[in-house]
């Protein structure tokens, strides 16, 4: 038992790795044999996440999830803010900027718009269920734009580690909705055609969300959906933590 | 080589987030003003530019794309290591924000989609910034 506990201590990066892996293999399982692939397993593994968070929580009364757990430190360090922003970064690898002129004015828009929409409605609700921290209605309404906005803008203007959570679970909610959602509403808001896939895309930003979506609507709007959400949390990650919160810190 | 793409991402990283500090210390706040943002805003550009081609090809893209593809996993550690049990009161908030940002956003679709089809073809040059 020592001995396990040892390895496990010295690995600790290396056992998040693992457990990570089989955690989203499990979930892209249950996402493609219990839901038919209407929730997209991503989803399912930041809920489960999520969850285990919780119980972490519970079982050591600390703040940091799981990752209090010893045998679990590692997922400290895996899912910390600095693997976190290099990961985003990323992301952005291979964007191409001829995509965007293709995207159109429309599309362009439509990224901005969302992002500011999502943002201003979730920070709304913030003020409604009673914040008044400028810092914590930012995180929330950055949530509400998707879950990587929220805790990289509450990082950076410094949010308690209670808001910056739940902007993740906003995020969470927002990105399932969209998942199951679409399909549903495709017909109301004539989602039909590419250029409506691409302000669909830009609006919702929850790329998960907007693939899952889009591919139960009509799997040929998917990359047209994509290439304007692939924009969205790099927008996001530029405005939250600048423009964004320097207009609540003045409004508030 | 591998490492020149993984080495050009943090290099991307590492002056996003200084002039991100840069910035939160010219402006009087105490945060970094986008410099995640930034630092995307910076990959793009070496990726789209002839210049850096080295540093984005081949092999060298490979290190690049690889951190691209642990960016799922890493949300997943990310989400694990939050503070739930403080947070699971504000449980109503995060659902409410949540439902409410889909709702509008999906009421948007339409209005956005007609402003575009109206003046596709004069779609000028914009980039994200």
């Amino acid at each position: 038992m020592e001995l396990i506990e040892s390895v496990f201590l010295r690995n600790n990066l290396i056992v998040a790795f693992a457990v990570v892996g089989i955690t989203i293999w499990v979930s892209y399982l249950a996402a493609d044999k219990l839901t038919h692939g209407r929730i997209h397993g991503s989803a399912i593994a930041i809920a489960l996440g999520l969850v285990a968070a919780y119980f972490g929580g519970v079982a050591t009364g600390g703040t940091r999830g799981v990752a209090d757990i010893a045998l679990l430190g590692g997922i400290g360090l895996m899912g910390g803010g600095m693997m976190r922003d290099f990961a985003i970064v990323a992301t952005a690898f291979g964007v191409q900027l001829g995509e965007l002129k293709k995207a159109g004015l429309a599309g362009v828009i439509s990224i901005f718009a969302g992002v500011v929409v999502s943002f201003v409605v979730g920070a709304a609700v913030a003020i409604l269920f009673g914040y008044t921290d400028p810092a914590a209605i930012t995180t929330i309404g950055a949530g509400a734009v998707t879950y990587i906005v929220g805790p990289v803008t509450g990082e950076a203007i410094g949010a308690s580690d209670a808001v910056i959570t739940l902007s993740v679970a906003a995020g969470l909610v927002k990105s399932i909705l969209v998942m199951i959602g679409t399909p549903v509403v495709a017909g109301a808001i004539g989602l039909n055609n590419p250029q409506s896939a691409m302000v669909f895309g830009g609006l919702m930003g929850t790329t998960s969300g907007v693939a899952a979506g889009l591919a139960a609507t009509d799997p040929k709007l998917v990359p047209y959906g994509a290439m304007t959400a692939t924009f969205y949390t790099g927008v996001g990650c530029l405005l939250g933590p600048s423009v964004l919160y320097f207009l609540v810190s003045a409004l508030v | 080589m591998i490492i020149y793409g993984v080495a050009l991402l943090s290099v991307s990283l590492i002056f996003g987030m200084l002039i991100g500090e840069a910035l939160g210390v010219m402006l009087g706040v105490d945060a970094n003003v986008g410099g995640v943002g930034i630092a995307m805003l910076f990959l793009v550009f070496a990726s789209n530019s002839a210049s850096f081609r080295t540093l984005t090809e081949g092999a060298a893209g490979e290190g690049i794309k690889f951190w691209s593809a642990m960016y799922i996993p890493i949300v997943v550690a990310m989400a694990a290591r939050q503070n739930v049990a403080a947070a699971a009161d504000g449980g109503m908030l995060a659902l409410v924000a949540g439902i409410a940002a889909v709702l509008v956003s999906f009421a948007l679709v339409p209005v956005i989609s007609r402003l575009g089809s109206s003046d596709n073809e004069a779609a000028p040059e914009k980039e994200v910034r």
